[in-house]
This record gives C-alpha cells, sequence and structure tokens, in this order.
C-alpha cells in the first residue's frame, strides 16, 4: 500500500483552519510522489463534516465514527488511528501542527516505533523521497531530514508552509468510508472537562491597522513605555510576544502567536522580538513588517520589508523623534 | 508523591550559533549552556506539587559532562537528587531520548513525570508525550496548573486561541508543563551549599536508544526569502530613512 493521508482537526463538526493546509499538503505531496491522497476525520455525527472534506480532490476519505470520540482524547485518537494506519498502510501520515496533534501524534508515531517528523515549513523531493525541512534552535537553523525506517512516516505541517486555497476541490464528491474503530471506555484515561476562556477580550488586536510589538529585548518592565511611546507616535495598538505577556508585563490579551492572536494589519513594528515561529504564525501576514533587533541574524528579519539592526533603546527613540512634525 | 522532572541543558539563549564540520550539528566548542528555558517552569511546576502533596523532586537529565553543571543547578533551586543519563548524541531523536529515559526510570516507580513543552535547540516538543507511551502512562500536554484529587489528577490545559480545559487523569501520568504558568524561583546560598551533597546517580541510556527512524541530514542557516531593507547608520539616520520609507514607499503612517 501507498498513500498520503491527511488526519485532518475538527471541532463541534468544524474544521481547523490549518486543516486545509495539511489537505492542500497532502494533495501536493501526492501529487509529486505519484501518491494516492487520503484524508481522516474523527468523531462523532460527523457525516456532515464527511461531506465538506469530501469535496475536496482524494482518492477516499476515510470517517472514524464512535461514541468515545465525541471529545478529543489523546488515547481515543491514538487508538482510532492506528486502526486505521495497520489496515490501510498509508506511506505518510501528514497533521496540521496545531495544539491538538502536538498532544497525540508523537504517541501514536512512537506506538509505531516511528518519530513524526514535527513542525515542517517545507519540502522536497529527492529521488522518490520526500526531505523535509524544520527549523531548529528558535527559528535560528533549519534542518534537512530524511525518513530512515520503513513506511509510514509522520509529519506535521507549520502553518502557512502550505496554503489552503491551493487545496483541489473535486468536480464529484470524493468517495467515504465510514468504520467504527475498537475502542473500549477503559482505554480512555483522561477524561476532558468543559473548555472555557479566562475572560472576553477587551483588546481586538485583529482589528487594528497598526501594531507595535514588544519582545524579550526589552529586558524590563519599565521599559515598555518606551515602546508604548512608539505606538502612540504611529497610531498604533501595543502588542507583545508570548515571554512579555508571561512575565505580566503586559496582559495575555495583547499577545500575539499561536498561542494569542492572528494579526494581518498593515503595519507591524517588531521591537526586539527575535521571531521564534510561535511569533511568526501570528503576524507574517502582516502587509508591512518592520523588525528593529540587534542581531542581525535573528529569524524576524525573515520575514521583514524593513529593518533597522540596532540597540533598540537607541533606535527606539530616533523613531520617534524621526515621527515629530517637522517644527 | 514521587515527581521526576525531566529536564535539558541547552545553548544559551543568544548564543551565536555556527554550523560545524560536519554540517550535521553546530559548534559547540565556546558556547555557554543553560536550563531549556520550558524545562526549568515543569522544575518549578514540580517543586510546587512536591509543597502541595509532598514527596521528593527527582531530577532526569540526559547530556554529556557538561550537564552536570545544569543538574546541580536544580538541585540548588530545591530537587532532592538526580539522574544524569551519560548522553553524547547532540541531534538524538526523541524517541531514542525517551527510550533512555524509560530504561533511567524502570527502578523509580515515580506518580508524575513533568518536562518543559519543548526543547530550545531541537524544539521536537515531543520527548514528554513519547515518554508517555513508552512507559505506558497517561499524559497531558501544555500545563497550567496541577491538583490532586481523589484517584489521580485535574490539570488546566492550554488550548488555542485563548480557550482552556480541565482535564482528569489516574496516575502515574506524564504532564507538558506550559512555560509561563508561575514564577520561576531563585536558587538561595543554602539551596547551592546543601545541593553539593545530593545524590547523581549516573545511569548509561542502554542499547533500547540506537536505531533511529528519522536522520537530521544536514543544518544550515536559513535562506532569506524575503528581501528585507536594511537601514544603516546612526539610529537617527537610520530612524529618517525607516519613517521616509514608511511615509512615502510603503504609504503606512
Amino acid at each position: 500500500m501507498s498513500g498520503i493521508l491527511a488526519v485532518l482537526e475538527q471541532h463541534e463538526g468544524k474544521l481547523h483552519a490549518l486543516s486545509f493546509e495539511a489537505l492542500a499538503a497532502a494533495q501536493q505531496i501526492a501529487a509529486e510522489l505519484s501518491h494516492p491522497a487520503y484524508a481522516v476525520v474523527l468523531g462523532t455525527g460527523i457525516q456532515p463534516l464527511a461531506a465538506t472534506v469530501a469535496a475536496f480532490r482524494l482518492n477516499k476519505v476515510h470517517v472514524l465514527e464512535h461514541a468515545l470520540l465525541s471529545d478529543y482524547t489523546a488515547d481515543g485518537y491514538t487508538l482510532a488511528l492506528k486502526q486505521l494506519i495497520a489496515l490501510h498502510r498509508p506511506s505518510y501520515v501528514l497533521f496540521p501542527h496545531t495544539y491538538q496533534a502536538r498532544d497525540f501524534a508523537p504517541a501514536l508515531a512512537a506506538s509505531l516505533g516511528r518519530v513524526l517528523v514535527s513542525d515542517v515549513v517545507s519540502h522536497r523531493v529527492e529521488n522518490g523521497s520526500l526531505v523535509v525541512v524544520r527549523q531548529l534552535f528558535q527559528g535560528k537553523m533549519n534542518a534537512d531530514v530524511r525518513f530512515e525506517a520503513d513506511a509510514p512516516h509522520f509529519a506535521s505541517i507549520q502553518a502557512g508552509a502550505f496554503r489552503a486555497e491551493n487545496a483541489k476541490k473535486s468536480e464529484t464528491p470524493s468517495p467515504v468510508e465510514t468504520a467504527t474503530p475498537a475502542l473500549e471506555p477503559h482505554q480512555i484515561r483522561t477524561k476532558p472537562l468543559e473548555r472555557f476562556r479566562e475572560s472576553q477580550r477587551a483588546v481586538d488586536l485583529t482589528a487594528a491597522e497598526r501594531i507595535v510589538s514588544v519582545g524579550r529585548g526589552i529586558r524590563e518592565a519599565e521599559n515598555i513605555a518606551l515602546v508604548e511611546q512608539l505606538a502612540q507616535a504611529m497610531g498604533a495598538e501595543l502588542a507583545a510576544s508570548r515571554p512579555i505577556c508571561d512575565n505580566g508585563w503586559l496582559p495575555m490579551e495583547r499577545q500575539v502567536g499561536s498561542s494569542g492572536q492572528t494579526v494581518a494589519p498593515k503595519l507591524y513594528v517588531a521591537v526586539g522580538i527575535s521571531g521564534a515561529i510561535q511569533h511568526l504564525v501570528g503576524m507574517k501576514g502582516s502587509k508591512t513588517i518592520v523588525a528593529i533587533n540587534k542581531d542581525p541574524e535573528a529569524p524576524i528579519f525573515e520575514v521583514a520589508d524593513y529593518g533597522i539592526v540596532g540597540d533598540l533603546f537607541q533606535v527606539v527613540p530616533a523613531i520617534i523623534e524621526a515621527l515629530k512634525p517637522v517644527a | 508523591m514521587k515527581i521526576v522532572v525531566a529536564i535539558k541543558q541547552v545553548p544559551a539563549r543568544d548564543s551565536l550559533l555556527k554550523v560545524d564540520a560536519s554540517g550535521a550539528w553546530i559548534d559547540d566548542a565556546d558556547l555557554s549552556w543553560e536550563i531549556n528555558e520550558p524545562d526549568a517552569y515543569a522544575l518549578e511546576a514540580g517543586l510546587q506539587l512536591r509543597e502541595a502533596a509532598g514527596g521528593e523532586v527527582v531530577v532526569l537529565c540526559a547530556g554529556p559532562e557538561r550537564a552536570t553543571q545544569t543538574i546541580r543547578e536544580a538541585l540548588a533551586k530545591g530537587a532532592d537528587r538526580a539522574i544524569h543519563i551519560n548522553w553524547t548524541e547532540n541531534a538524538a531523536d526523541p524517541l531514542a531520548l525517551a527510550r533512555a529515559m524509560a530504561t533511567a526510570l524502570e527502578s523509580e516507580k515515580p506518580d508524575v513525570v513533568l518536562t518543559g513543552l519543548q526543547s530550545d535547540d531541537l524544539g521536537y516538543g515531543q520527548t514528554g508525550v513519547i515518554l508517555a507511551e513508552v512507559i505506558g502512562f497517561a499524559h497531558a500536554t501544555l500545563v497550567m496548573s496541577i491538583e490532586t484529587i481523589d484517584n489521580g489528577i485535574r490539570v488546566k490545559q492550554e488550548l488555542e486561541d485563548g480557550w482552556f480545559q480541565h482535564v482528569e487523569m489516574p496516575l502515574p501520568a506524564v504532564l507538558t508543563i506550559q512555560s509561563g504558568a508561575a514564577k520561576l524561583r531563585y536558587a538561595t546560598l543554602m539551596g547551592i551549599k546543601k545541593a553539593k551533597s545530593k545524590e547523581i546517580r549516573r545511569v548509561d541510556p542502554g542499547a533500547a536508544a540506537a536505531a533511529s527512524t528519522v536522520r537530521l541530514e544536514r543544518i544550515y542557516l536559513p535562506r532569506k526569502s524575503k528581501r528585507s531593507q536594511i537601514f544603516e547608520g546612526t539610529p537617527r539616520e537610520a530612524a529618517e530613512q525607516l519613517v521616509d520609507k514608511l511615509r512615502f514607499e510603503a504609504r503606512v503612517l
């Protein structure tokens, strides 16, 4: 057997946005390797969702239906997918690199003696086999990774590595095959309770036209005021990377990145932010990106249109000064 | 409660990295090293769990000789003792590492194993989850807080987009701890003094760790896909050029 299987994530019958990118990845890699492309969704009562997925050009859509899959659990998903993989033996199993995939996909791969290559940002085909690229050292290095053992191989796809709009639709619905995996209540060890939010967000960064965002380079809470002045001078909302919010220097609702908000303003100014992938996925859709950082190799310059390499404590006051109207 | 905290030693965050002669790893000759920051949060969670539930905190660390320094720092912060897996594979995959950790834990019978959500070097973000699979424990990831309940624990787990969820599970369990969930403590002078006499058990990784299924073939600096315009000169000159471009080229001000 062969084939590329995309494991799609759904919640309450709705696909996660990155599921469409995983679909695009499966289609594209399948075409390049001359393999069939498959997708699988798991849950209870997800036939309407299966129809949504079947609108895409796939050799088959697998649906794993079971009452024990109504709420996501790592045990349920791992056991169900293990059975599907044993039966259909795909060559590559692809996941969107979501929090949920990070929770179970490593265990699924390990249960089959394999390693999930996580956080893949690009790929190429060499002599009929797949080489994937992932980042190391917080985005400071890239690595080419090869799969050594026999199939199945496992990889999770970072946001933005494939474009959702490239996922090809099918003229007639793709075939759907529904199966009921063998699952027993005692095999599900974790008991998920209600999902909740801590508080309503008062700040909607997604609506901001301009954002000035601050990172670790600011060093101390007292220094945030400097970046706040810059934001004011630019008519921008103030935002931050995760460490700043973790330290309590700015409220969590101002966090941009995979665990915060995803923004795409017309101007995004990153001050003292090195640009770890978790931050980049939250802002790289911005129209114009400015990076101010002392490290010329910082990954933030990878996505920046304009940059200043230097000490932010000198550069930021100079920008505030330059923004003042000429008297 | 026996709490194991798995930690890793990684290059210091602001290190300038160079690829070594093999092309498959960094030149680590002149680097300074520190605890992987997410693991520092796991250690903090472990120490707080011991304060709430009693028991002991055992640090587990795979690394070469230099990792002893990081282990001592963890002991100085309050861990009771440590296991040091003699590990020299820089770019080993997380399954190999988890198997070595499983071997080292065979005689320990922990109730909870905590670790950071990812390492700042390889960044697979998987070791905890794989370890749970290898040793047959339940697990949860991105854990913000832990409380003990009848028949196990209840954890608060971070989901995407500002959502959270409580999850209950039996013990033993592996938890990966979300960074920033607690404030990190410093080692006290007394702690540093005591750390010198705390036990570090050294173990070999065992044969199970061999046979990797993925190979890190080559590492390299990311090629710039987008050309940034970098403004040079004094801060004032650079700032003036930037503002000019933002006004008249990008027209975003």
